[in-house]
């Protein structure tokens, strides 16, 4: 049976949340940016919000506010990642799992910085939440985790952030310096006006974070993972590297124990060098050896299929 | 000694010769103090534990940069006992440099980046072989923006078994330092 979303949040993944939901046999009946908000009962007209949304207009006409007095099933909080007290996204989810629904979470935020509180509050809720989208786009991370049992899953490494990941690649590739790739990639659009969050490790050492609490089943937040960004590496450490058969990726790496982003040297044609901006995972298993999962870590559609499995595995309220 | 063809760890993964009796040849690289005796209580763990001994090559005249003398043991053995030899080998105080393929190398590459001439390279590579149990094997200097400027450097290490991680530990610290950027090796894992 289908489930009546109600989307946070009206910027790539929210707006591709909203596109494929009545393709995932799910209904749309309230969708808001951060200052308006469409809602119907019976069904948004998806389509006409979203053109007015990419047309630089409003997403709709009503308050945000009405949306948590709609009748949905399942909160998709889609709004930007905030660090600190990860607000507004950690009241969002607060109001829904208060109001015994369901949430799900394309924001890292909450996950990241308040995973106990999220706990608590789903455990006293007659909704769950749940946050695939959270960890590595359309790479089925942490569905595997929970398949395989957190017990039994040792460490998850990998590269989490297509970005650092394509500056990396090029600089090896065509021996250029850093800055020169930067500029590229944000010509090309793969790299932000501003890269920061990107290229420091603050994004892929959030999606670790989230991880680590997944395995520990809390503990962690983003001042207690250990993060070294890539903007220092010149491109004569790559060509060193590539001496010796290996190339330099920024390698998350996520324990019961601790958090560690960094970049490090891998061999060249193993699992870990991936190239471009693609995004790949090894969980390590107690009983069952590596598994490794790669794929596309970002875009909106990718990111909004995770969103979408997980409202495909939430039980009926 | 026995001169015939050994299993290094570059053919390891390909036709390996295995007798019809499952026993396999293998290569383990050792280092042993300079002292009367050591050579003999290497191997008795060997023999003791299944393996067959085919050549030994005692490297006198080359000494490692801690003053070891390094041995290369080739063994032939089954398998499944191959693992208990290097064990045994370990709780005999032997220091296990190689054994068979990667899986035991101890050798490791680490790539420093940062104003390395300016800061001493020479006090910095110093510093790694007093306070960590790392040698420097070699190093591979790169400073295409000119010796004032940001180079790098990747330097091969051989380190005590088991003592990746911690000798790492200390490498990152020494970098901190000295305000150099330490790209370490990913170990975890089959990356």
């Amino acid at each position: 049976m289908g489930q009546k979303l109600a989307i946070l949040g009206a910027g790539d993944v929210g707006r591709s949340v909203a596109d494929l939901a009545g393709e995932y046999g799910h209904e749309v009946v309230a969708l808001a940016d951060s200052s308006t908000a469409v809602v119907d009962p019976d069904g948004i007209d998806v389509e006409a919000a979203l053109e007015r949304k990419v047309g630089g207009e409003s997403v709709g006409t009503a308050d945000p506010e009405a949306v948590f007095e709609t009748d949905y099933d399942v909160l998709v909080e889609a709004t930007p990642t905030t660090l600190g007290d990860a607000e507004p996204g950690f009241s969002h989810v607060e109001r829904a799992l208060e109001a015994d629904r369901h949430v799900v979470l394309a924001n890292k935020g909450p996950v990241a910085e308040r995973y106990e509180e999220l706990q608590a509050l789903e455990a006293d809720s007659a909704g769950s939440v749940r946050f695939e989208a959270t960890v590595g786009g359309a790479i089925p991370v942490l569905s595997t985790i929970e398949d395989e049992t957190p017990q039994a899953v040792t460490a998850v490494r990998g590269v989490l952030n297509g970005t650092a990941n394509f500056i990396l690649t090029r600089m090896a590739a065509e021996g250029l310096d850093y800055e020169h790739v930067l500029a590229e990639a944000q010509d090309l659009g793969v790299a932000e006006a501003d890269p920061t969050f990107d290229v420091d490790g603050t994004d892929a050492a959030l999606k670790f974070v989230i991880l680590a609490n997944v395995l520990a089943d809390g503990g962690f937040a983003l001042e207690d993972a250990d993060v070294t960004g890539i903007q220092n590496i010149p491109g004569s450490a790559l060509d060193l590297a590539a001496e010796d058969g290996r190339t330099i990726r920024l390698i998350g790496e996520a324990t019961r124990e601790g958090v560690r982003v960094a970049p490090r040297l891998v061999p060249e044609n193993g699992p870990l060098a991936v190239t471009g901006t693609r995004n790949i995972v090894q969980i390590e298993t107690k009983n069952a050896g590596s598994l490794h999962s790669s794929g596309r870590g970002a875009g909106g559609p990718e990111t909004a299929t995770a969103v979408l499995s997980d409202v495909g595995r939430l039980p009926e309220l | 000694m026995v001169d015939e063809p050994v299993v290094s760890e570059d053919d390891e993964e390909g036709d390996d010769p295995e007798t019809d009796g499952g026993v396999q040849a293998y290569t383990v690289r050792l280092e042993l103090v300079d002292e009367p005796g050591e050579l003999l209580r290497a191997l008795s763990p060997i023999a003791e534990n299944g393996g067959n001994l085919l050549s030994i090559h005692h490297e006198r005249g080359n000494i490692t940069p801690r003053g070891h003398i390094p041995v290369e043991v080739d063994l032939e053995c089954p398998p499944d006992r191959f693992e208990d030899i290097v064990e045994a080998l370990r709780d005999a105080g032997v220091n296990v440099i190689q054994a068979g393929a990667d899986r035991y190398g101890e050798e490791i590459n680490v790539v420093l980046v940062g104003h390395l001439v300016d800061t001493d390279l020479s006090h910095t590579l110093n510093r790694i072989q007093e306070e960590t149990s790392a040698a420097v094997l070699d190093l591979s200097l790169s400073a295409p923006e000119g010796t004032e400027n940001i180079s790098s450097a990747r330097l091969r290490l051989a380190i005590d078994s088991g003592e990746a991680e911690e000798t790492l530990a200390q490498i990152r610290t020494i970098g901190t330092d000295k305000e150099l950027t330490v790209v370490e090796p990913l170990l975890g894992g089959d990356a």
